[in-house]
């Protein structure tokens, strides 16, 4: 992706660090005590936290940068969705390897059993050929049309995680319904935006037909 | 070499007899002091407790009181682990009175310090399974609930006893937010509530309970889940029929009136056959009952445990 000028450069790197400071403050809390007397259970569920985060801002990006009229924004889709998928990669593996230790016959029946774990295993499926084709070489080999297409999954995966996470909750529903509530409204705004868009393609193609029907008026 | 023959011990240096039979205590004092102050306590009005030392077996370790104080299911509180020990300071743990009423010859309202008074206190050194899989082992201080209802003397129709916290939005900012049906309440069939098992703790750790563990006042039962073990108890009521339950009549497919700790019979969501020790990386396995199965299991006999989560 094409970055110019020194300002985007800084701004490119701010994403970055700001989308890896989770884990920096995992790091320092696991120092200071700050990782609870469970840490393996609170390692496990921010983790999940930020991959379902960072999904979300993912899926903002292009309303906020509409909004903002800040085009450019857009550009930081990519490095936001990876850090979505990284952050989804490192909770299940401390799932697999940390919390289960490779139990994988009590894994498979919690696959099958239990349905968050059943949506969450879903979810991270649809991610992988997202995150696969974010490499430059397969990007251009999809071409725009079919990249997009299949990007759409996220519109899926934002929604499973949304679910996974209100599966598991004892009592207080409050923060998952209020992550559905942002997943549900940047959908709605995809949707409608989607018919406006389509109206005016059909609009401009009419208007099209029309002027190659009529001869134009000397 | 000059060797003495002259005793150097006088009558006077012998300790006396009394104080010698009672020397365990201050051995249990001095430990507990000394735990107090390595672990520093240091919470605010924490006061230390006389108490008879613990006589039920446990070869496992202690969780540091920096845990058992500091990760904590406390909605009163808040819904996060570490929200009651960072909010609980509003809870005014004394004065604190506790009503004892219903099916019963002797009614009345107790004063937490009189309460303490009146039933020798003893040290039980339980395991705490919670039913979110993990577990700690809590050094208690408190007194068989049997004592209590001895004393309250229950008729012949009370069948169970039904336990109430404080609610009062002002100390416990938690119960603005309905996330559950406030007052917490819980309940004990007569039998399990005579079981020299089920215990009133007032303290830990040798001194006074910290408020997010349940102050001044709570239940344990360590046979059951840790949310069967009611904190910061009101009222004691004897009643006719089963009582409701908090978490029971907020998901009663998921919590039943038992609680029972199994392995075998899975929460609807997720496996209940391992823990995680707090303090320990490898999951164990979990004990039916938790372990006392040898104290708790003839009360059950004929029952479909499927039927006692």
């Amino acid at each position: 992706m094409a970055f110019h000028g020194g300002k985007d450069r800084l701004v490119y790197w701010a994403v970055q660090l700001a989308c890896f400071s989770p884990i920096l403050i995992f790091v320092l809390q696991a120092f200071t005590g700050g990782l609870t007397a469970n840490p393996i259970e609170f390692v496990l569920r921010q983790l999940g936290v930020w991959g379902l985060r960072l999904l979300v801002v993912g899926l903002a990006l292009t309303p906020v940068a509409r909004l903002l009229r800040q085009p450019g924004l857009t550009r930081y889709r990519r490095a936001v969705g990876l850090w979505a998928f990284t952050y989804v990669c490192l909770h299940l593996t401390t799932y697999i390897g940390v919390d289960q230790l490779f139990d994988w016959r009590t894994i498979g029946k919690d696959i099958v059993k239990r349905p968050y774990i059943t949506i969450g295993m879903a979810a991270f499926v649809l991610l992988i050929p997202l995150a696969v084709t974010s490499m430059d070489r397969l990007t251009r080999r999809l071409g725009p049309r079919r990249w997009k297409r299949l990007h759409q999954l996220t519109y899926m995966v934002a929604p499973l995680g949304v679910v996974h996470y209100y599966l598991l909750v004892k009592a207080d529903h409050r923060p998952p319904l209020v992550y559905g509530a942002v997943v549900l409204a940047l959908l709605g705004y995809r949707l409608a935006n989607g018919q406006i868009e389509r109206r005016r393609a059909a609009a401009r193609k009419a208007a099209k037909d029309a002027g190659k029907s009529q001869p134009l008026r000397a | 070499m000059l060797i003495r023959s002259a005793p150097d011990l006088k009558d006077c240096d012998v300790t006396d007899e009394g104080l010698y039979l009672r020397r365990r205590e201050f051995i249990t004092a001095g430990t507990a002091l000394g735990a107090a102050l390595a672990l520093g306590a240091g919470e605010a009005g924490a006061a230390p407790l006389a108490h008879s030392p613990n006589k039920m077996p446990i070869d496992e370790k202690p969780t540091p009181l920096k845990d058992i104080a500091g990760y904590n299911n406390f909605y009163e509180f808040g819904t996060n682990k570490d929200d009651p020990a960072a909010h609980a300071g509003t809870l005014r743990a004394r004065p604190w009175t506790v009503t004892v009423d219903g099916l019963c010859k002797k009614p009345g309202r107790i004063a937490i310090d009189d309460l303490v008074k009146r039933f020798p206190l003893e040290e039980r050194i339980y395991r705490m399974r919670c039913v979110e899989a993990w577990s700690m082992v809590i050094p208690w201080v408190g007194f068989p609930l049997a004592s209590l209802i001895g004393q309250a003397e229950p008729t012949g129709q009370a069948r169970y006893v039904a336990f109430e916290t404080l609610y009062d939005p002002q100390q416990m900012p938690g119960q603005r937010d309905r996330v559950i049906d406030w007052p917490y309440r819980e309940g004990l069939r007569m039998d399990e509530a005579m079981n020299p098992l089920a215990l009133l703790a007032v303290g830990l750790y040798g001194e006074t309970l910290p408020n997010q563990d349940g102050a001044p006042i709570r239940l344990v039962t360590p046979w059951k889940y840790g949310f069967k073990g009611i904190k910061s108890i009101v009222r004691i009521s004897f009643v006719a029929s089963p009582p409701k339950t908090s978490w029971n009549l907020l998901a009663p497919n998921e919590y039943g009136f038992y609680g029972n700790v199994n392995p075998e019979v899975d929460h609807p969501r997720w496996s209940q056959a391992s823990e995680r020790r707090i303090g320990e990386f490898f999951r164990r396995k979990t004990l039916p009952f938790n372990g006392y199965g040898e104290q708790v299991a003839a009360m059950y006999r004929g029952m479909d445990p499927a039927k006692l989560f």
